[in-house]
């Protein structure tokens, strides 16, 4: 599917809510160079969301769904819990999983549309909190990865259950008190990071959303590498202001103070060698894509 | 059961309305419809549904995704056909251009959400409205909401195999179907007793074109 194919037809365009005609008009559907930039300029594929006021979360999904190298062609997978909130209002193909099973919703999905369109790029992102992809999906997240399925798997971690009151998670850190786990948090932070690695992910980052720009680079990479090398992973701290106890406005900073050196989200990337390799081959067929048409220019 | 005696007629009907498959409602075989739920050859359909179409004060149509968007040639032509539709009438059209629930609220000068259709049709005061284009498990979702809060009269212009919950339902509606429903709506526009739009009246008293095609 490209931009062509996302028309009103001509005798409903004057009637069309304006969000439709805007999205028809002002969007970055079928341009390859969008980005988090294109934000204010152009026509985002997230309508409205109903998360709270101040929310890391939503940052998180507009930077990333500015940052999808083909939306178009793309379907995100989701799971239950604040995310699956948004995903109504987003102007990308979205399936909503039952609870765990969107990864492996993503590989049976992924191997259906490879089958179906073999020589066209359809991209498979699954977007699910910690719940899903690390206690109750642990399985088919860690399957996906065995089996090597090509899509990007995208935590939103935000260290615990929100949406229902708080509850301790898998991903909360060691010896943290939530509304329901009053009695702190007994064992480590699980590594997911670590596991991905060694489960077979040629490419995994751990991070926050504090950095727009960073987050671009990594989804995209993510994106592209899952088309052609293998599973990848990106794991982004999307602090629930609610249950920690913090204001609107002090998301950000929260994100900032939880990415110092020795924090538990300090920028961490592993990437394997063949990854690395395919990352440099595409931006040198880029670069040398680009020269005729700037010697054009000249 | 009460399958025979159960009619689909326009509400409001209450708050936990029944759905009409449960009241025994069947769907129509090809080449036919429903007239509140009573089997009837799809011309007889055609012809009442463009009566009603003549004799609303506020007749609307709300076209669905599948029609508002180029999808392909047949949504095209849909689109063309479901516009002369409107002209011919002349009805409103306000478009159902997505199923999401809309916070805090939609406006309803300018669309219909099928999570609270009886909103537009309150505010709009339509009295017939048409469905058409909208995937089936949320026109059945609007259908009986509407039939619960609203006096609204549905007509569901349906693609596959018709809504029981509809006041009327036609099935295979095809971009040929809908200009025959055009074309019935100009000439029962020709014929003197039918009334024209904005003249009916709200005192239930009997119409003479209720006499005619009663049967």
């Amino acid at each position: 599917m490209s931009k062509e194919k996302i028309q009103i037809c001509p005798e409903f365009s004057d009637i069309m809510p304006p969000e439709y005609r805007d999205l028809v008009e002002q969007s970055t559907y079928g341009n390859e160079d969008r980005g988090w930039k294109d934000i204010g300029n152009s026509k985002e594929l997230i309508e409205a969301h109903s998360l709270c006021a101040g929310c890391p979360e939503s940052m998180a999904f507009r930077y990333i769904l500015a940052s999808l190298p083909n939306p178009e062609d793309t379907v995100m997978v989701g799971s239950t819990g604040c995310t699956s909130l948004v995903f109504p209002m987003v102007a990308v193909h979205n399936i909503h999983s039952l609870f765990g099973n969107q990864n492996a919703v993503a590989s049976g999905l992924k191997r259906a549309l490879t089958v179906r369109f073999p020589d066209r790029i359809k991209d498979v992102v699954v977007l699910a909190g910690d719940g899903a992809t690390v206690d109750i999906g642990l399985d088919m997240t860690l399957q996906a990865w065995f089996r090597q399925e090509k899509f990007t798997t995208i935590c939103f971690d935000n260290e615990l259950y929100a949406n229902t009151g708080g509850q301790e998670s898998g991903l909360m850190r060691k010896g943290f008190v939530a509304k329901m786990a009053p009695t702190g948090k007994k064992f480590d932070k699980v590594r997911l990071p670590e596991i991905a690695r060694e489960s077979g992910c040629c490419y995994v980052v751990n991070l926050t959303v504090s950095k727009p720009s960073l987050v671009e680079k990594v989804i995209k990479n993510a994106v592209l590498l899952a088309r052609e090398v293998g599973p990848t992973y990106i794991q982004l701290y999307t602090p629930c202001i609610l249950e920690i106890g913090k204001n609107s406005m002090e998301g950000l900073q929260e994100m900032r103070d939880s990415e110092k050196p020795g924090e538990r989200f300090n920028y961490k990337e592993y990437i394997t060698d063949e990854a690395k390799q395919y990352l440099a081959d595409l931006d040198a067929r880029k670069k040398a894509a680009a020269i005729p048409a700037a010697q054009l220019t000249e | 059961m009460q399958s025979e005696k159960y009619r689909v007629v326009a509400g409001p009907e209450a708050y936990f309305t029944p759905g009409a498959a449960r009241m025994g409602i069947v769907l129509p075989e090809p080449g036919e419809g429903h007239i509140e739920g009573q089997i009837v050859p799809e011309e007889e359909a055609l012809e009442y549904a463009a009566r009603k179409l003549i004799e609303a004060k506020n007749p609307t149509i709300h076209p669905g995704p599948l029609v508002l968007w180029n999808w392909n040639e047949k949504a095209a032509k849909k689109a063309k056909a479901i516009k002369v539709l409107a002209d011919v009438i002349p009805a409103r059209i306000i478009p159902m251009a997505d199923y999401r629930p809309k916070y805090p609220k939609i406006n309803p000068e300018v669309e219909i959400n099928p999570n609270h259709p009886n909103l537009t049709i309150w505010h709009n005061k339509e009295d017939v409205c048409v469905f058409v284009g909208v995937h089936c498990h949320m026109a059945n979702l609007s259908l009986k909401i509407i039939r619960g809060g609203t006096s609204c009269f549905t007509i569901a212009l349906c693609a596959q195999a018709g809504h029981e919950d509809a006041n009327l339902s036609l099935r295979d509606v095809s971009p040929e179907k809908i200009l025959r429903l055009a074309e019935w709506v100009n000439k029962l526009k020709s014929i003197p007793y039918v009334r024209p739009a904005g003249r009916t009246s709200n005192d239930g008293a009997e119409r003479k074109s209720d006499k005619v095609f009663a049967k």
